[in-house]
């Protein structure tokens, strides 16, 4: 990229700023519920909390569709592959939201069945702690990941450059 | 033990019977031990008798005591209002109760998820594979020598055994 | 031993001769995280699928046999989850289907699985409803209740009046809230997309008042052995009223959107229909039993928590298809509204908690003065409740059905084994029976309307 413009650093922040804005603006989910975290997903998606002000009620059922993967409960070692296929068939910019403590560290069952922590699986941008997080705390998650991207402290690539 | 109860057992020597009573309420339940070669005539029998509703199937470990491992049957019926716990035990080098499929339908995924917890044989069930782990995992998680599988965490000091 | 269980082992020992994988006590990560093969668990050649009669209810007698089907050029199997937005949780169902018609239903399940059984032998009977709250996690009152009442039959103790009261009135407002979320989901399956955002509202009032009284809009651990963690917070009755008034009249705006509404009766209507005789082979209970017209309730058969004391009707179906389910759901949020109602007049006064010193520690005030108080609360908070040795079964009537807890206990605080019976568990199984023949487009309506609940199927 350096060598196309005269004036790199102009150009770019500009860009980057409007691609940015894009992102968070209309960031959509993809649905990736699991378990009693997904029942607070689908609320904060409702009525009551709105998610729709973000930007964010199209919870997307295809994966390339969605730019963000919100994984909301326990991953067994069953689920886990099918997670790191859902990810990779997300188009890139992506992120990846990881709702509660199971989905963080495993949570309370720290046992055969369960992945201890989904970052073993997939990268996570924002953890959120609780069990499960409240509906407030999910926006707060999205929103400190909102304000991340646009302060640039997470960058991601389109994938063509 | 009502009549019910009794009219079932009747035919059955071996049979062991315990009335209990639940929590809280003032109905009762009945605890039938019954050895591991009467099982399948057992069931039939229970269902004929009006115990025609599949409740639950599954297994424990009872790991030191022999013979090691317990198969329990539940089952309801909804006409007497009754209902049975029915155990047999079986030992460790032998660990297989003829299935019940061919009584109840539902104890398909039952004796499935006995099987892939405990590694319990169900012989004459048609489709015997592992039902909640995926297909090539090792070992039977619910056998008490079977490790909880625990990652150490740093505020626990790494015991494994919590 | 069958085809399947030798190939199943033949798998296996092919995993076992190419590396050895994570044996149990070591404290590796699991290799197979990495890699995107989950396990087979295919769907066998039709020739070979040694679990088709019964999958296809064939092996039950009665009207519902239906002949082999000839295989066409049209068949083909499709992949439906396990993360799939109108699969409830993520449940997998591998489907083989000729045209639009679906000829074969094989539901793979595990995926969720969390080995809270095994869990539940580490924890102490009073960090128990902290584990079993989380199994079902759309009724984790009646998942507490269970919980607790069967260990208080190992125990032998009973709970004071109050405590009853509460314990009843929760569990009835929390199987409005399950039917509720049941009930909008189902709505938005069958492309009634606003009755999803009605549900929601309302199931939120039910949320707000859980959390006045336990702190927690779900996964409360509020019923423990002995009784309920805390008292009722202050003005609850006033709550109640206002939550029982606004639910009553946001079901009468749903049975206004759907019963009369054409397409939703299309959809509805007739489809995925259980038999009584299926109902019982398969354990299915709860309102899908009674869709069916099995009138099986057990507040009514083996009351307890003192739930004989309040009027309340069994609402049955007639036809056991997708409408009687939904249609039983919504009178049951009814008639739990009128036993709440009845817990405001009838509540008893006294303790929330039963005074036996085997699960209740002495009052805060007796530790400064005694030295027993002392040593008891120190070993109640550090060893836990003793539970002498027995076994016990204790069911309650959840928002999906019976709910079962089976504890081996050998003496000790810990329980030696305890037992999840699920009513998802028997609903999934019976999947199959309902799908087989059906079209493509009902598979969806029919697993909305048995409301299964993937955490509790798979524990
Ligand atoms: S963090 Fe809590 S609420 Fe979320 S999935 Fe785990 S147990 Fe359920």
């Amino acid at each position: 990229m350096a060598g196309v413009s005269s004036e790199p650093g102009f150009l770019l922040t500009t860009i980057e700023k409007g691609a940015n804005w894009a992102r968070t603006r209309s960031m959509w989910p993809a649905t990736f519920g699991l378990a009693c975290c997904a029942i607070e997903m689908m609320g904060t998606g409702a009525a009551h909390n709105d998610l729709a002000r973000f930007g964010m009620e199209v919870f997307r059922a295809s994966p390339r569709q969605a730019d963000l993967m919100i994984v909301a409960g326990r991953v067994s070692q069953k689920m886990a592959p099918v997670l790191r296929q859902v990810y990779d068939q997300m188009a890139e910019p992506k992120w990846v939201l990881s709702m509660g403590a199971c989905a963080s560290t495993g949570g309370m069952f720290n046992n055969y069945a369960l992945v201890q922590g989904v970052d073993a699986v997939v990268p996570v941008d924002i953890y959120i702690p609780g069990c499960p997080p409240g509906p407030q705390s999910l926006m707060h998650g999205i929103l400190s990941l909102h304000e991340k991207i646009m302060s640039g402290e997470i960058q991601r690539s389109t994938g063509l450059v | 033990m009502n009549d019910v109860i009794a009219a079932l057992v009747a035919p059955f020597d071996a049979a062991e019977v315990v009335e209990r009573s639940y929590a809280s309420s003032a109905t009762t339940y009945h605890m039938i031990a019954i050895p591991v070669e009467e099982w399948v005539l057992f069931a039939q029998a229970a269902k004929e008798n009006g115990f025609d509703t599949f409740i639950d199937l599954f297994a424990a470990d009872h790991f030191s005591e022999a013979p090691r491992f317990e198969v329990t049957l539940i089952l309801l019926s909804m006409t007497a209002k009754e209902r049975i716990v029915v155990t047999t035990r079986v030992p460790y080098d032998d660990p297989s109760v003829p299935t019940l499929t061919n009584v109840f339908q539902g104890a398909n995924f039952y004796e499935r998820e006995a099987y892939d917890m405990f590694g319990i044989d169900f012989p004459g069930h048609p489709d015997l594979t592992r039902i909640l782990l995926p297909d090539d995992w090792v070992g039977h998680p619910l056998r008490k020598d079977y490790d909880i599988g625990a990652v150490p965490v740093q505020f626990k000091a790494g015991s494994a055994d919590l | 031993m069958s085809d399947a269980t030798e190939r199943a082992e033949s798998v296996e020992e092919k995993r076992r001769a190419q590396h050895e994988i994570w044996v149990s006590g070591t404290e590796e990560r699991m290799p197979f995280a990495a890699s995107t093969n989950e396990g087979s668990q295919e769907m066998l050649p039709r020739d070979q699928d040694p679990a088709l009669d019964i999958q296809r209810g064939i092996a039950v007698d009665d009207d519902f046999v239906t002949p082999e089907r000839v295989v066409s050029a049209e068949r083909q199997i499709i992949n439906m989850g396990p993360q799939h937005p109108s699969t409830h949780g993520v449940l997998r169902l591998q489907m083989e289907l000729d045209g639009e018609t679906v000829t074969r239903v094989k539901p793979i399940i595990g995926y969720l699985h969390t080995g809270m059984e095994k869990t539940a032998e580490t924890l102490s009977y009073a960090q128990g409803p902290t584990n079993v709250t989380r199994m079902d996690y759309l009724s984790p009152f009646a998942n507490e209740l269970t919980f607790s009442l069967t260990v208080e039959q190992l125990l032998g103790i009973d709970v004071p009046p109050r405590a009853d009261a509460i314990r009843v009135l929760m569990t009835e407002l929390n199987r409005v809230a399950s039917h509720l979320l049941s009930s909008a989901t189902m709505g938005m399956d069958v492309g009634a997309i606003s009755m999803m955002i009605y549900g929601w509202r309302e199931r939120e009032i039910c949320l707000d008042f859980f959390e006045k009284v336990t702190g927690l809009r779900m996964n409360h651990n509020y019923i423990r052995p002995g009784g309920v963690a805390a008292e009722l917070p202050d003005g609850w009755e006033d709550d109640v009223t206002n939550l029982i008034k606004v639910v009553n009249a946001g079901v009468d705006e749903y049975e206004e959107l759907l019963n009369g509404n054409p397409i939703f009766l299309d959809r509805t209507l007739g489809v995925g229909v259980l038999t009584p005789e299926e109902i019982k082979q398969f354990g299915i209970t709860g309102p899908v039993a009674r869709a069916s017209g099995v009138d099986w309730d057990l507040r009514k058969a083996h009351p307890y928590c003192g739930i004989e004391r309040y009027t309340f009707d069994v609402p049955l179906g007639k036809h056991g298809d997708v409408f009687d389910r939904y249609k039983v759901r919504i009178d049951e949020i009814r008639e739990s509204l009128r036993i709440a109602e009845q817990v405001i007049v009838t509540i008893p006064s006294g303790d929330y908690r039963t005074t036996d010193p085997k699960v209740t520690p002495p009052p805060r005030a007796r530790i400064g003065e005694s030295m027993e108080a002392l040593i008891h609360h120190f070993k109640l908070f550090t060893e836990g409740v003793n539970v002498p040795a027995g076994t016990a079964y204790q069911a309650v009537e959840g928002p999906r059905g019976e709910l079962g807890c089976y504890i081996i206990s050998k003496g000790g605080a810990r329980p030696w084994r305890m037992r999840w019976r699920a009513p998802s568990f028997a609903v999934v199984q019976a999947l199959p029976v309902m799908m087989t023949d059906s079209l493509i487009a009902d598979v969806i309506a029919t697993l909305a309307s048995t409301d299964p609940v993937l955490g509790d199927v798979d524990r």
